[in-house]
């Protein structure tokens, strides 16, 4: 599905990704920890396309195409996905508006047809349900006035929408109440599938609990310095992140 | 710079779709203005002596006066002399009196414009009255309206039909001493609707009129009088366009609505005039002199506009609050991009007890363009109770362009409440690639952001504009992301 080699990225002189290697395979999830600053949101920004960063070597092949060469509505239209860690406003833009034009525009990029206005409807309010949310969400401009937890909850919604085969999670646990991480948890389980692949930003093995990862890999300055399954969360809420630098920086 | 900015700077290199030159034999006056040009005029168009006597006037009022310079816009000055103050279509020696008289050349040019005569007749339920540079080519629906007691003809019609109604009402909203651009049009004006709702009527369909510029180095110098009598209700739409030319054109519409007793009037318009080209070569100098007086008690009155073209635009749809309960209301949506400038607002006057304005308006920039909202919100001592709200909102796309606001407001009624808020944004990178991860094109994102600042005024226009309305400014930014 996705395969990066040697990834190192900058933003203006300073280098921020330092040699990165993932392979993601169909169906897997991934988990990505790491202290603040590490990169990781600069990771999930330049697999989705966001300007401003400069790949100064190495690739990111996604489905046997070039990823980096793509611009990020093909992209997003080729199905990848990116749950942002702070989501925007978009005044005046309902939410049913934008899930209605974003899905159309996926949908003819494979080659489909518009989505008939009653089966949106009618796809959208499932998916509000899954996620316990009220439809007057669906009417209100993009995240205008929405609570932290509402925003990230709606992400998911988006996400459950748009089914995309790869879905990037920066950080969608943060911000969240201990219920409402059940319930977004419980959205993303249900969209687990042998073709559609998850990369999860988080902070807290607390996520892990309920999503369960095949690997975790930590993040420390740019690198991934430690791979392993989901016991690794475990003993990384237990010990921190310093003994793995330390045993970066005697290495 | 970044590389969305890049794109948003793109997406503004727009195409006029409008820009078209119909080739047409005319009548066209050789250029210049003098009193025998005047006299010329009105003899052409077969006037009564009294309008002669009037055009004659504001001429004289318009050689004292001076072209204002303290709106936000720069321009060299304009050479009078150097305009045509007259071009007709050739045509049979009493016009057409249906449109298979029209010449085809001239339904040819407004099937382009997406307003098909013939077919608008039949088929669309809206009464067209079609102005080609300086007279109006056709009226459609006549006898269904005039079934209804409705008057919609071209004003120069009006004139020799209905010379008291002129008498009493032209000039009573916008004399001639009122500005240099309407002393102007009082002076030449050419062609434009007339439009009168008897008592108690309310207008059974839409009325509409199309202007169009077509000949070279001609002004369009048109003039619009509606009057709502007594209880009555009309809803009249706008619309303009003109040919792509590397030389400035000058438009100065003065428009006039008389709101009595318990009338209601909406006033709709899309203006959509050849902006120039995205170096600011060309286009149209808007300027507009537009009021409304609600004369009678409860009367209302309704501005709704959308600005998308000319090079330059000076314009401020007024209300003058006379009667008691009165109400004025301006929805308005400007955009310019490139080095299109746009300086308009509105005028409220509360004259009467307990009148009431609204003002909504939304000012978007993108490429170099500057915008600019000027109001002026003037409560009178006799206006006890009157009452004001002012929504100003500024959108820019791109970091070269510009908005400006300046609320004036005078106050000499303590009862008064006037309230005034004004926001500022701009379309975030953060936003356009929101969009963008979620699958949509630049040039989407930041059209669905545009309409999404508009949509409170949107929602004033009737429905067929609306529509128009969304993909006009979906077309003025096209270019503006690559
Ligand atoms: N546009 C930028 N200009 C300068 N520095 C930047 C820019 N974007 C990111 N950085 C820097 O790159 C580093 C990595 O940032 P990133 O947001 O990827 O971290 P993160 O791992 O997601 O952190 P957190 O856990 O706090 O979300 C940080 O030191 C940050 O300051
Ligand atoms: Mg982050």
């Amino acid at each position: 599905m996705l395969s990066i080699k040697n990834l190192h990225v900058s933003v203006g002189d300073k280098p921020i990704l330092k040699g990165i290697n993932l392979e993601i395979k169909p169906g897997e999830i991934h988990a990505i920890m790491g202290p603040n600053g590490s990169g990781k949101s600069t990771l999930s920004h330049i697999l989705s396309g966001k300007s401003g960063y400069t790949v100064t070597e190495g690739s990111a092949t996604y489905q046997g195409k070039d990823l980096l060469e793509m611009p990020p509505e093909i992209r997003a239209r080729e199905g990848v996905f990116l749950a942002f860690q702070y989501p925007v406003e978009i005044p005046g833009v309902s939410n049913v508006y934008l899930l209605k034009a974003a899905l159309n525009s996926i949908r003819k990029h494979q080659g489909q047809s518009e989505v008939d206005a009653m089966d949106f409807l009618t796809l959208v309010k499932g998916k509000v349900r899954l996620l316990e949310m009220d439809e007057k969400f669906l009417y209100r401009a993009v995240n205008e006035g929405f609570s932290g937890g509402e925003k990230k909850r709606n992400e998911i919604l988006q996400m459950a929408i748009l089914e995309p085969k790869l879905c990037i999670l920066d950080e969608t646990d943060s911000g969240l109440d201990i219920d409402a991480l059940k319930i977004v948890s419980e959205g993303v389980n249900s969209l687990r599938s042998p073709d559609r692949s998850f990369v999860m930003v988080t902070h807290y093995q607390r996520l892990l609990d309920y999503i369960k990862p095949d690997f975790v890999h930590v993040l420390a300055n740019g690198q991934i310095v430690k791979s392993g399954g989901a016991e690794l969360a475990l003993e990384l809420e237990e010990k921190g992140y310093s003994w793995l630098e330390d045993a970066e920086a005697s290495a | 710079m970044s590389a969305s900015t890049q794109e948003i700077n793109n997406l503004i290199n727009q195409e006029y779709k409008q820009g078209f030159v119909t080739e047409l034999e005319t009548n066209t006056f050789l250029p210049g203005l003098d009193e025998s040009v005047i006299h010329k005029l009105s003899k052409i168009k077969n006037e009564p002596e009294f309008m002669l006597e009037y055009r004659l006037k504001a001429f004289r009022h318009w050689q004292t006066m001076k072209s204002p310079e303290w709106a936000f816009v720069k321009f060299d000055p304009i050479d009078y002399q150097s305009i045509s103050y007259y071009s007709a279509p050739k045509r049979k020696e009493d016009g057409p009196k249906s449109l298979d008289e029209i010449d085809p050349q001239i339904l040819e040019a407004y099937k382009k414009l997406g307003i098909p005569l013939d077919e608008q007749e039949r088929l669309a339920g809206v009464a067209v009255d079609a102005v080609f540079d300086s007279v109006s080519v056709a009226t459609t629906f006549k006898g269904k309206l005039k079934d209804a007691g409705v008057i919609f003809c071209p004003i120069s019609e009006a004139l020799r039909d209905h010379p008291e109604l002129i008498k009493e009402y032209l000039g009573s909203v916008v004399p001639i001493t009122d500005n240099y651009f309407a002393a102007l049009n009082a002076a030449v004006f050419t062609d434009g609707s007339f439009v009168y709702i008897p008592k108690g009527v309310r207008c059974p369909m839409e009325l509409s009129t199309y202007f169009r510029i077509n000949a070279a180095n001609t002004g369009q110098f048109e003039r619009t009088l509606i009057i709502a009598d007594e209880g009555s209700h009309v809803s009249y739409l706008e619309g303009c366009t003109a040919p792509m030319r590397d030389e400035n054109q000058l438009h100065a519409a003065v428009v006039e609505l008389v709101a009595m007793k318990d009338a209601v009037i909406k006033y709709s318009t899309v203006q959509n005039w050849y902006p120039g080209d995205k170096n600011g070569l060309g286009g149209i100098y808007n300027f507009v002199t537009k009021r409304a007086d609600c004369r009678g008690a409860n009367s209302k009155v309704s501005w709704t506009q959308v600005e998308t073209g000319s090079a330059i635009t000076w314009k401020y749809p007024s209300c003058v609050l006379t009667g008691d309960n009165s109400v004025g209301e301006f929805y308005s949506v400007a955009l310019t991009n490139n080095y299109q400038q746009a300086d308009t607002g509105t005028k409220m006057i509360h004259i009467g007890k307990n009148t009431r304005s609204t003002i909504v308006s939304k000012g978007i920039s993108a490429g170099k363009a500057q915008n600019t909202y000027r109001g002026l919100v003037k409560v009178l001592k006799s206006a006890e109770n009157a009452r004001n709200y002012t929504q100003c909102d500024s959108l820019l796309v791109g970091d070269q362009c510009g908005a400006h606001t300046f609320p004036y407001i005078e106050v000499k009624q303590p009862s008064a409440q006037v309230e005034h808020e004004a926001t500022t944004s701009k379309i975030s990178e953060d936003q356009l690639f929101f969009c963008q991860q979620r699958g949509l094109s630049a040039e989407d994102a930041v059209s669905m952001i545009v309409n999404g600042f508009c949509k409170e005024v949107f929602k004033e226009l009737p429905m067929e504009f609306a529509v128009e309305a969304q993909a006009l400014l979906g077309l003025s930014l096209e270019g503006s992301v690559g």
